[in-house]
């Protein structure tokens, strides 16, 4: 290979398939790796779909393939348990990111990689969503009184439950940025302007979805997964157009971290952009990545770390929080 | 990494990267009859690292990292790097493969037909595998048996014969000729030796089998057999399967026609000789 594999060569690929052309053996290693790490390996595999290649990587994609679809049937079933206790509360369900693209049939559902499920409901209907979910086999994670007094009252989620028999878990919403954060997103628009997609299940409006893609990742995250949120925002783009969105974003308060997350997802899996500085430093930190799946960049990593825990708290409650948690002995890059 | 190794073993390619020359040393040497991945694309990588940069020479011990990770595995001493890789290889297998249903069972074949034993660590798949591939079977492998849900037949995975314990003595003392590996004394395991599958195993590891026999062997007991009923085997399986869950309905078809198709027996044996006769006896019986 002429270059030094990172992000980089997976975001080429996802743009242009056709670039797989010119990968020897150790190339097409590289980029498996990498796709596995950035969790993009289902959305590569239906992206070199149909494609002439090697007969070891047809074989590894197919099965990339029956593992995502596999995620899509757990996903969705997942979505329908969470529909079936919320109906009888009149409450719809709001299905967000994974689970919401492949339930709505879109381009970042194809191949993607879901975890828990998250939805989003009225906050004031967190206690009865809470109790009737406890009452149909869901328990709680986090058994530490801390952190369960520190997410009920500043997070933007009840602490995360798992269903006792599917060993799933569960993130309940009720707006898309922790309370502590200096931007609002406005929850009752984003509730309001809900669409569904078949009774008693919704997702936000496109709109919504990039901007709350985007409020994840540069307004409350590490940047970390963060190809697969831009190729998210890449694939709403290509399905919805912006139209719009700038106003939606501004609503939200999250106007420069919607038009960071265009710029950057045009940058690596669309037609390029114009960057500023700081957006080639996001660009070197979401693709720090070696060609054995090893995360590179170190101080970059550590500074964008630190950054999210700024944004995320005022410093005093950092502080705070840092402290009671390095007492505790759990906080740091390796867990968050 | 500074140091890599890279194998095919049964379907599956594997890249092993180190930052130590000594595990891929051994690796190259133990698995030096072994082919390579085919078109040199491995279908899963294997990290053996330092959690932090002096721990390379300080009080050397290795963290195992790859594609798929349990997040709380403890780090291994230098001296069982060889061990690490091996249970590096896996851990990728029993996560991230998603082509074959994997049994945790030891398999040998004869006449193109295939011997599946399975049960709990401690009761003797590894041992009697090893010793019947001594006396006329070919070893296709003593972790995983490859269950192909398309046709229904066994791959090999003919890795290194994982020996633990008192085995170590009884399979060195009975198979002459082998080869083996360094003593790795006071793992998480106690003693370990691996043992090289022998050359015909290894020449003919692309070869599948169909399936004829499921034994569940129990060491320490008097010796008794009885057969096992297919809702018993089909139970004792999808415990035995590391990713039976994750394949999905793939995995239930696969497990239901395995179960259906073929006899399934358990067996006590207080030693490997009866072990062995009761094997050939419920071999004949078929």
């Amino acid at each position: 290979m002429a270059w030094a594999a990172d992000g980089w060569l997976l975001a080429r690929v996802l743009r242009s398939p056709s670039a797989v052309a010119g990968l020897d053996a150790a190339g097409w290693t590289d980029l498996l790796a990498i796709a596995r790490a950035e969790q993009l390996i289902g959305t590569l595999a239906f992206r070199l779909n149909g494609l002439d290649l090697p007969p070891s990587v047809v074989r590894i994609l197919a099965d990339a393939r029956a593992s995502a679809d596999h995620g899509r049937t757990l996903a969705l079933w997942e979505a329908e348990a969470a529909r079936r206790v919320l109906a009888p509360l009149g409450v719809p369900a709001v299905l967000l990111k994974g689970t919401a693209f492949v339930a709505a049939g879109l381009l970042a559902g194809e191949g993607r990689s879901i975890g828990d499920l998250d939805i989003l409901v009225p906050r004031d209907s967190l206690d009865v969503v809470e109790q009737a979910l406890l009452a149909a086999g869901w328990e709680w994670v986090k058994p530490d009184p801390y952190d369960d007094a520190y997410y009920r009252q500043w997070m933007h989620e009840l602490p995360p439950l798992i269903h006792r028999d599917r060993d799933r878990m569960i993130d309940v919403h009720h707006t898309i940025l922790p309370l502590t954060a200096r931007i609002t997103p406005d929850a009752t628009a984003l509730l309001r302007d809900s669409v569904e997609l078949s009774p008693g299940l919704r997702t936000l409006s496109p709109n919504d979805m990039l901007i709350h893609a985007a409020a994840h990742l540069f307004a409350d995250g590490d940047l970390a997964g963060g190809m697969r949120n831009l190729w998210d925002v890449h694939c709403l783009v290509s399905e919805h157009g912006t139209a719009g969105l700038v106003q939606r974003a501004e609503l939200h308060g999250l106007a420069h971290e919607a038009s960071r997350a265009l710029r950057l997802a045009a940058a690596l899996y669309g037609e390029g952009s114009a960057l500023s500085w700081a957006d080639r430093l996001y660009l070197r930190r979401l693709t720090a990545r070696d060609g054995w799946g090893r995360r590179t960049r170190p101080v970059l990593r550590q500074a964008f770390y630190i950054r999210s825990h700024m944004l995320r708290m005022p410093p005093a409650m950092l502080a705070r929080h840092l402290w009671t948690k390095w007492r505790g002995g759990g906080a740091g890059p390796q867990t968050g | 990494m500074r140091h890599v190794f890279t194998v095919r073993i049964g379907p599956v390619g594997f890249r092993v990267g180190s930052d130590w020359r000594a595990p891929i040393e051994q690796l190259t040497d133990l698995y030096a009859g072994y082919p390579q991945p085919e078109d040199g694309v491995p279908d899963f990588t294997v990290r053996l690292f330092a959690r932090r940069p002096w721990r390379r020479v300080v009080r050397p011990s290795v963290m195992i990292g790859g594609d798929y990770i349990l997040p709380d595995a403890a780090p291994l001493p230098l001296a069982q790097g060889l061990l690490a890789a091996e249970m590096g290889m896996n851990l990728q297998m029993a996560l991230g493969q998603r082509r074959y249903l994997l049994l945790h069972a030891s398999a040998v074949e004869r006449d193109g037909r295939a011997l599946l034993m399975t049960g709990v660590s401690g009761a003797g798949k590894s041992t009697l595998a090893a010793l019947l591939s001594h006396r006329g079977w070919r070893l296709m492998g003593d972790e995983f048996a490859l269950l192909d849900p398309q046709t229904g037949l066994i791959h090999a995975f003919p890795r290194l014969v994982s020996l633990k314990n008192q085995a170590i003595g009884v399979v060195e003392r009975a198979v002459t000729g082998a080869r083996f590996g360094p003593l790795l004394a006071g793992t998480p395991k106690g003693d370990i030796r691996h043992m090289v599958p022998d050359a015909a195993a290894v020449a003919a590891m692309a070869i599948p089998a169909a399936p004829a026999l499921l034994l569940f062997p129990s060491f320490g007991h008097a010796l008794a057999a009885r057969d096992v009923p297919v809702s018993e085997a089909f139970v004792r399986l999808t415990q035995a399967s590391t990713n039976y869950v994750a394949m999905g309905e793939r995995g239930f078809g696969a497990l239901t026609r395995l179960v259906q198709a073929i006899p399934a027996q358990a067996i006590d044996y207080p030693d490997t000789d009866q072990a062995i006769a009761a094997v050939d006896a419920a071999w004949a019986a078929l």
